[in-house]
């Protein structure tokens, strides 16, 4: 059965019920595995990383799979996706994957056929110049950055999601393809606090954040939102019902309350945060998902905001990478960013990283008391002389 | 071993269902690309064409030129789209602020979600924008594909949308980014119809269910995490595609405490493998790892020169629970005091693995920071031997799920209603008793919420009684 040319295909608008299919569900998976996979499935013995991104699957059977793991942008155009088909008939009988962290798999059933691929792979660019299909992102260096719309589609982002990544990713790009790390290093990116793509326990999160408080839109609040909804959006009780001059029905805003959450946005189309100079972009730290050696983590603010510098953002390249190389040269084998901050401690934390702590990073929000340090077990650094200076404690 | 799909698998092969010749598949040459301008000015946008890392916008000049190369009637919405996506993007880095408007509600007939409505708020300046619709479309579990099915996909998705995607949106989703209203329901119906293919979940509802490997490729999978992706996905396609929760809900399957899909972060319900024999060994290969004849940690530290391997710093010395040792060059565990946190198994891949009586952990509640702030999910079930078609996981989905729908506050998250309530109404509602394990540690404080029944005598008393024995 072809695909339809029609300008409607096969939907009758006059009859919009007539041959309606629903609740297929996805397509199942088994028919995308390759020979290799299907015939091995459950039987893997053990796998290897051969190099950065090259990795070897080998099967209680004797049978070996054979991946090359690269970079993909997760925004793609069928021209970039038939050019995946195009290697994928070439090299890997017309299969391929993706992964959770939007990388490409190209996966072949014995190693004489990997370098080809590798070759054909690394060949291949933009005419501008950028690699089309890095390879990398595997062990003990940085993957794929994963990460939400931003402006190219979302209509609540306090910063651009696509052209982060790209920047980030250039400035770390020998990380991609390297395997130098003490442990691996998972970058992740959100446009706004909703966190679409969920970086709250990531090493490295980059998240947009608002930081004015709504503008109200009178005029049309009353008739195009739910006052009372709007009014229980808020966690901080901060908007209250009002009237304007004019009588109309809208809400009002005590700003000190407010911490830029952009919940009632959400609600409501009439409370717009986004502001060019407000916008910024803050910077997490230390998150992890996995539960090897310590449980999961979240990550901490530890950059509470620089500016959305468009399109190559440089302040927070420069702020990833002093972690990223503080955490290079101090970390111990198999420690993550997280840990390893856990176990200097976080003043040497700000001290190694060079990144200067600001009373934005201490929390006062609803569980704050569960991160105050209640103990007098801490080290000296050049923040601590200072409080004793200030204090008058020292000269 | 193979699966049976819930419904016959109609085969899906390119030379039938495509739209576009080879020929206008190449309509352009390289040249052409190099000197290609876009209809607008995107200093901006260029700048992001420089650089090693693969740039989005060369990749999007390349379906702008070969949409200005196809012919008017190869293509059901504007020309120009990718063109002006382009353009609003400069100008939203101009502005530093998005030009898409807020909201606007679409959908394909019956389903409450899978679409999501865009406009921009410069219409005038970007026509081709003017509607940008996405739609969610179901991807396979664990994101296997073959070049028939996404050919297809491209072709019908050229034909009727911009050809912009997202390969994958954050939930697992093969994203359709950018189409007019009208074409919608065409779209759904193709992918219906030709390709028995669904679309994915948005809204107050279940969200695209999404899994790790698991078994296609993992020597750790504990489970048939595509399998029960699959399963669940199916059977719940009622709760999938029409809203009547009060927030979103996701499922995540991971098949080891990895946790390759997050699921334990941003799963309402994370189910992680388990084991709950012992560890296997094979003592000749931890040999191997000590003697240097393999590398550890699965070859991910070959980048660097870390020095020998030393099992006693690398793996007894960072064992959690340390319950491994060495005894006469042997290497020894104590099982029962494991709590399974893979690193030993993930530092000697061909030494170590997993038990083989393997079930499921089940936990509750995470979520990202809107709107109490973020949560990981709380260890509810420790141990689950399931089989497909996992009648006795449907059975605790269930009882979750009408308890939420009943209490559930308009966008509370389960995890936060299970805060607002407390575990022990939770663990009531699941009609299973607590455990340590639920907690890192016991309360600190006496505030214990006593029920009359827990209580001798319960709370009926009298003050008449009470003076019987106290003067005023």
């Amino acid at each position: 059965m072809a695909l339809s040319q029609e300008r409607l295909g096969r939907y009758n608008p006059d009859k919009p019920m007539e041959n309606r299919v629903t609740d297929l569900g996805p397509r199942h998976f088994w028919q995308y595995f390759p020979p290799v996979i299907q015939n091995n499935y459950g039987k893997w013995k053990y796998h290897d990383i051969l190099e950065p991104g090259i990795l070897v699957h080998v099967s209680e059977t004797g049978d070996k799979v054979f991946t090359v793991r690269v970079g993909g942008c997760r925004f793609m155009t069928v021209e970039h996706v038939r050019e995946i088909c195009d290697i994928a008939d070439k090299h890997c009988d017309g299969y391929v994957r993706f992964t959770t962290r939007n990388n490409i798999e190209f996966m072949v059933d014995s190693q004489n056929k990997v370098e080809a691929l590798k070759k054909d792979l690394m060949s291949r660019k933009h005419v501008s110049g950028s690699y089309k299909f890095p390879i990398g992102g595997t062990g003990a260096g940085l993957t794929n950055i994963v990460h939400t719309q931003g402006y190219i589609h979302c209509h609540t982002p306090a910063t651009d999601a696509s052209s982060m990544v790209k920047a980030v990713l250039d400035d770390l790009f020998e990380h991609f393809q390297g395997m130098t790390f003490p442990a691996q290093v998972r970058i992740s990116m959100a446009c706004c606090l909703n966190m679409c793509g969920a970086v709250h326990c990531s090493d490295i999160a980059l998240l947009g954040y608002h930081r004015k408080p709504p503008i109200i839109d009178h005029e049309v609040l009353d008739s195009v939102c739910e006052i009372p909804l709007v009014i229980a959006a808020c966690p901080t009780a901060a908007i209250s019902p009002t009237k304007t001059e004019e009588g109309k029905k809208s809400v009002k805003i005590k700003e000190e309350r407010c911490m830029f959450c952009g919940n009632c946005y959400t609600m409501c189309m009439a409370v717009p945060l986004t502001d060019k100079e407000g916008d910024c972009v803050t910077i997490m730290a230390g998150g992890k998902v996995s539960n090897r050696i310590h449980p999961p983590k979240f990550s901490k603010v530890v950059v509470p905001g620089v500016p959305n510098n468009f399109p190559r953002y440089p302040e927070v390249c420069e702020a990833v990478r002093k972690i990223i190389n503080a955490y290079a040269a101090d970390a111990n084998k198999y420690e993550r960013i997280g840990d390893w901050a856990e176990r200097i401690g976080w003043e040497r934390f700000f001290e190694k990283c060079d990144l200067p702590f600001t009373e934005h990073l201490i929390d006062d929000y609803r569980l704050a008391y569960d991160t105050y340090r209640t103990s007098t077990l801490f080290k000296y650094t050049d923040a601590a002389w200072e409080v004793s200076r200030a204090a008058g404690g020292i000269d | 071993m193979a699966f049976e799909p819930r419904e016959e698998q109609k085969e899906l092969k390119y030379d039938e269902l495509r739209i576009y010749s080879d020929e206008e598949l190449n309509n352009y040459t390289e040249e052409e690309l190099k000197n290609f301008k876009i209809k607008h000015d995107i200093p901006m946008c260029e700048d992001l064409e420089k650089g090693p890392w693969p740039s989005f916008v060369a990749d999007a000049k390349r379906e702008a030129l070969h949409r200005r190369k196809l012919a008017d009637d190869r293509m059901m919405i504007e020309r120009d789209v990718v063109d002006d996506l382009l353009g609003q993007l400069e100008v939203s880095f101009q502005h530093g602020e998005t030009h898409w408007k807020h909201g606007g509600i679409v959908g394909v007939f019956g389903y409450g979600g899978g679409v999501i409505g865009r406009y921009s708020d410069l219409q005038e300046r970007f026509p081709s924008i003017a509607h940008f619709h996405t739609l969610r479309v179901n991807q396979p579990a664990s994101k296997f594909y073959s070049t028939d099915y996404l050919r297809s996909l491209c072709d019908l998705w050229e034909y009727r949308g911009s050809g912009m995607m997202n390969f994958h949106g954050s939930t697992g989703d093969i994203i359709f980014l950018g189409t007019f209203t009208e074409q919608l329901e065409p779209i759904f119906f193709e992918l219906g119809h030709v390709m028995q293919q669904d679309l994915g979940g948005s809204g107050s509802n279940l969200r695209t269910p999404s899994c790790c490997i698991g078994k296609a490729r993992c020597e750790w999978s504990c489970y048939d995490t595509q399998d029960m992706c699959y399963e669940l996905t199916h059977y719940y396609q009622d709760e999938l595609h029409r809203p009547a929760f009060p927030y979103k809900f996701k499922f995540k399957f991971d098949g080891c405490p990895n946790c390759c899909v997050a699921s334990i972060a941003r799963a309402d319900m994370s189910f992680i493998g388990t084991w709950r024999d012992n560890i296997r060994i094979d003592q000749k290969a931890v040999q191997a790892y000590i003697g240097g004849e393999i590398d550890p940690n699965g070859g991910a530290h070959k980048g660097k020169d870390w020095g020998k391997f030393d099992i006693q710093k690398e793996v007894l010395d960072l064992c959690p629970t340390q319950c491994m040792w060495m005894e006469d060059g042997k290497l020894m565990i104590d099982d029962k005091e494991c709590t399974r946190c893979m690193h030993c198994i993930n530092v000697m891949p061909q030494a170590l693995w997993p038990g083989e009586d393997t079930g499921v952990s089940i936990l509750f509640g995470a979520k990202a920071p809107i709107l109490e702030g973020a949560q990981m999910s709380l260890l509810t079930i420790p141990f689950m031997k399931t089989e497909h078609p996992y009648e006795n996981i449907k059975e605790i989905v269930d009882k979750a799920w009408d308890w939420w729908m009943e209490e559930g506050k308009n966008r509370e998250r389960l995890g936060e209603l299970i805060q607002r309530y407390g575990v022990p109404k939770f663990l009531e509602v699941l009609e299973i008793p607590p455990m340590p394990q639920m907690v890192k540690e016991p309360r600190s404080n006496p505030y214990i919420f006593w029920k009359e029944e827990d209580v001798p005598g319960g709370f009926e008393r009298t003050i008449e009684d009470y003076r019987t024995r106290h003067a005023r």
